[in-house]
């Protein structure tokens, strides 16, 4: 699902923003239509001259970034609160949570005051489960985002940068993989592994899912990170550092990546919210870790266990609730970076909210039409 | 015509390279399938030997004995597939995998396919709208939505059997028909398509609610850039309806990426819904996969992860063909 939307977002190959982007004249309200399309080719004239010039001086100063962070809005700040709290959460819970497999309570309890999310049929703790479940979930979506994101950039940086040849190829493969359906693979794969003699502990551990599912999820990003990556090597800072005889390795890295940091962090966030669900589902047909708790594991026991069945509902309605805020959350910062490459997405709302304002202050300004 | 020759070239490319990987990853994954897959079957048989036929079919799916070259075991295995034969499964000893398929194939498409549909039209229309409507309150149903996006598939259907099911007892909790009222299976009946239909509501409902939100973001922005383009400004400086420019100019231009984006939306829908099928018990090709898993019916599941890609695949070619038809760009720019 998530790949998806961004290659719908993303493809439309919105402009990075510069350092400059502040710069931008501030028109008077009047003309919407003339005025948005002046400040954007304004922004854009300044943004791109802000970063040749920031690039070609190749001076590493602290505001460089600044035109690239995403602006403090409300979106932002919700997703940075509840994903900061569900990691909170993860980190600290299991410190004060009892032990997630003590089975000395009384089994199938409803919350209350000395089990605040009730007890699974066991007799365990669902408020320490969770903890625990939270603290492993987090683990396998950031290193299988991780693993994404290096696949999803070596193969959408160096095909988007080299072209010819290599472009093909390494296009063919992404967009083989692309198709391919994940999860099916990804449940191919580990019935393999899980079941190999040899691996050891390894088999069924936290890590290898995450390996697994970060290998299978990169294609998406790759397909994004390609297309900017291709735009950005036509840019004149590029060709000058060609002309000026850098080496293939340096350009990527210090002209090329710092501009696609805001996509990175975009496909990054995408990877780990992709990775948690993926998890969740391979877990809930018993195909995750063993060892470790996360909160697929605890919807496969809530499954095994009967609850939907027996109306146990805090069993399986916290863990599934933590996946959907924690994926909400992280969508949210995720719109506040696709803002900053696509300013599009910004004005265009901010704009028509003004000219609405204006024909209800009686300014003359026509209040039908497309842009009312 | 080159483009379509691109687009046939590049299907068969990963049609091989799909059918490859079906190959490769028994053999090269630690473990010996073959061998565990051969005891299953024996165990299945009541301990009597398996026929030759059944050994060499498992031997060319799964992996040969040592000391066979790659290249024979290669040819051995495109030989079996070509006839059609996916070997036998162990978990519903003595079928073969190719019927156990196919009895389970409709069921999933017509639901996937249904529930998806519905979805993208609805996601489409409302995100249009949406976007339209831009700076107004309706912008935030875009983060109401994200929520349900992030929502894992089957979290959602257990939720929904709690609730419709368990506590209220309006739909049935699993299965794909009545199985008590149609003891002999499916059967072309109005009776049986109810009860049927009757099963779908919950399953579809769940795919639907958890896929709407990317089409309705994914339209709402293309529609809040398509907005911005010159042709929109000129089309209202011309003074045509709102209604007209909404249709005509901005909603078409802006469906084009989710059009694109329907094809691999589709292996995403189809790798959900194995997880789904497996809360309603659906009798589809995803609680086929999840029975071949857990019983390490490697031959089934070699069978199902054949047919799921291939479909996966055949889906987007025809999306391909189509895209190029509705966006002429992508014909000419290759």
């Amino acid at each position: 699902m998530a790949d998806r939307q961004t290659l719908t977002e993303s493809g439309s190959g919105g402009e990075l923003p510069g350092a400059g982007a502040e710069t931008a004249p501030d028109l008077p309200f009047g003309a919407p239509i003339g005025a948005e399309a002046a400040r954007e080719s304004a922004r854009e004239a300044t943004a791109t001259a802000a970063v040749a010039a920031a690039s070609a001086a190749a001076v590493r100063r602290g505001g460089r970034f600044r035109g690239l962070l995403p602006r403090r809005s409300g979106k932002l700040v919700t997703g940075l609160v509840i994903v900061g709290a569900i990691t909170l959460f993860g980190l600290l819970g299991p410190l004060i949570a009892q032990p997630p497999r003590d089975s000395n309570n009384p089994a199938l309890l409803p919350p209350g005051p000395e089990h605040w999310l009730g007890t699974t049929k066991l007799g365990y703790d669902v408020f320490s489960q969770l903890a625990y479940g939270t603290q492993g979930s987090l683990f396998i979506g950031l290193v299988a985002g991780l693993v994404a994101l290096v696949l999803g950039g070596l193969f959408g940086v160096f095909a988007g940068y080299f072209g010819g040849i290599a472009d093909e190829v390494l296009t063919l493969i992404t967009n083989i993989v692309l198709v391919i359906p994940g999860l099916p693979v990804v449940m191919v794969i580990a019935a393999y592994v899980q079941n190999a003699d040899g691996l050891g502990p390894l088999a069924r551990s936290s890590l290898l899912v995450a390996l697994v599912l970060g290998i299978t999820s990169w294609a998406g990003s790759a397909v994004v990170l390609r297309a900017q990556a291709r735009s950005l090597r036509t840019r004149e800072y590029v060709a000058a550092a060609r002309v000026a005889g850098e080496r293939p390795a340096r350009i990527i890295f210090v002209e090329i990546l710092p501009n696609l940091v805001p996509l990175l962090a975009a496909q990054f966030i995408f990877g780990v919210i992709l990775a948690v669900l993926g998890e969740a589902g391979l877990s809930y047909l018993g195909l995750g870790p063993t060892g470790s708790i996360t909160l697929g594991t605890m919807l496969n026991d809530a499954q095994t266990g009967q609850a939907v069945g027996t109306g146990a509902w805090w069993w399986f309605v916290p863990p599934g609730a933590i996946i959907a805020a924690l994926g909400a959350g992280l969508s949210l910062i995720n719109f506040a970076i696709d803002e900053v490459v696509n300013p599009k997405l910004r004005l265009a709302p901010e704009n028509a909210k003004r000219q609405r304002k204006a024909t209800k202050a009686g300014k003359g300004v026509a209040d039908t039409g497309a842009f009312a | 015509m080159s483009f379509y020759l691109r687009r046939v070239a590049f299907y068969l490319v990963t049609f091989w390279a799909a059918i490859s990987l079906n190959f490769l990853l028994p053999r090269l994954l630690p473990g010996d399938p073959a061998a565990i897959m051969l005891g299953k079957l024996r165990r299945a048989n009541a301990g009597r030997p398996l026929s030759e036929e059944t050994v060499q079919a498992i031997t060319a799916i799964l992996g040969a004995e040592k000391g066979t070259s790659l290249w024979d075991q290669y040819l051995a295995y495109w030989g079996r597939l070509l006839q059609g034969d996916l070997g036998v499964s162990s978990t519903r000893y003595p079928a073969p995998v190719a019927e156990l398929i196919s009895a389970a194939l409709p069921w999933t498409i017509v639901l996937v396919g249904t529930a998806t549909v519905i979805s993208f039209v609805l996601g489409i229309v409302v995100g249009a709208w949406v976007g339209w409507r831009r700076g107004t309150w309706l912008d935030h149903l875009v983060p109401v939505t994200t929520v349900f996006q992030s929502i894992p598939y089957f979290w959602l259907a257990l939720v929904l059997v709690a609730v419709f099911s368990v506590q209220l007892g309006i739909f049935p909790i699993i299965g794909g028909y009545d199985v008590f009222e149609f003891p002999g299976g499916p059967e072309w009946s109005w009776a049986f398509l109810g009860s049927a239909v009757w099963h779908a509501v919950l399953p579809a409902t769940t795919i639907v609610l958890s896929s709407i939100g990317g089409w309705l973001l994914g339209m709402r922005n293309m529609m809040v850039s398509t907005m911005s383009e010159d042709f929109i400004v000129t089309a209202e400086a011309k003074g045509l309806t709102p209604r007209r420019i909404r249709t005509k100019y901005a909603s078409r231009n802006a469906a084009i990426p989710s059009l694109a984006g329907f094809g691999i939306a589709l292996g995403f829908v189809v790798a959900g819904s194995i997880v789904m099928e497996q809360v309603f018990s659906y009798p589809g090709i995803g609680k086929l996969m999840i029975q071949a898993v857990q019983g390490l019916d490697y031959a089934l599941m070699q069978g199902v992860f054949l047919v799921i890609t291939l479909t996966v695949l055949a889906a987007n070619f025809v999306m391909d063909l189509i895209y190029g038809f509705i966006d002429p760009r992508v014909r000419h720019n290759g």
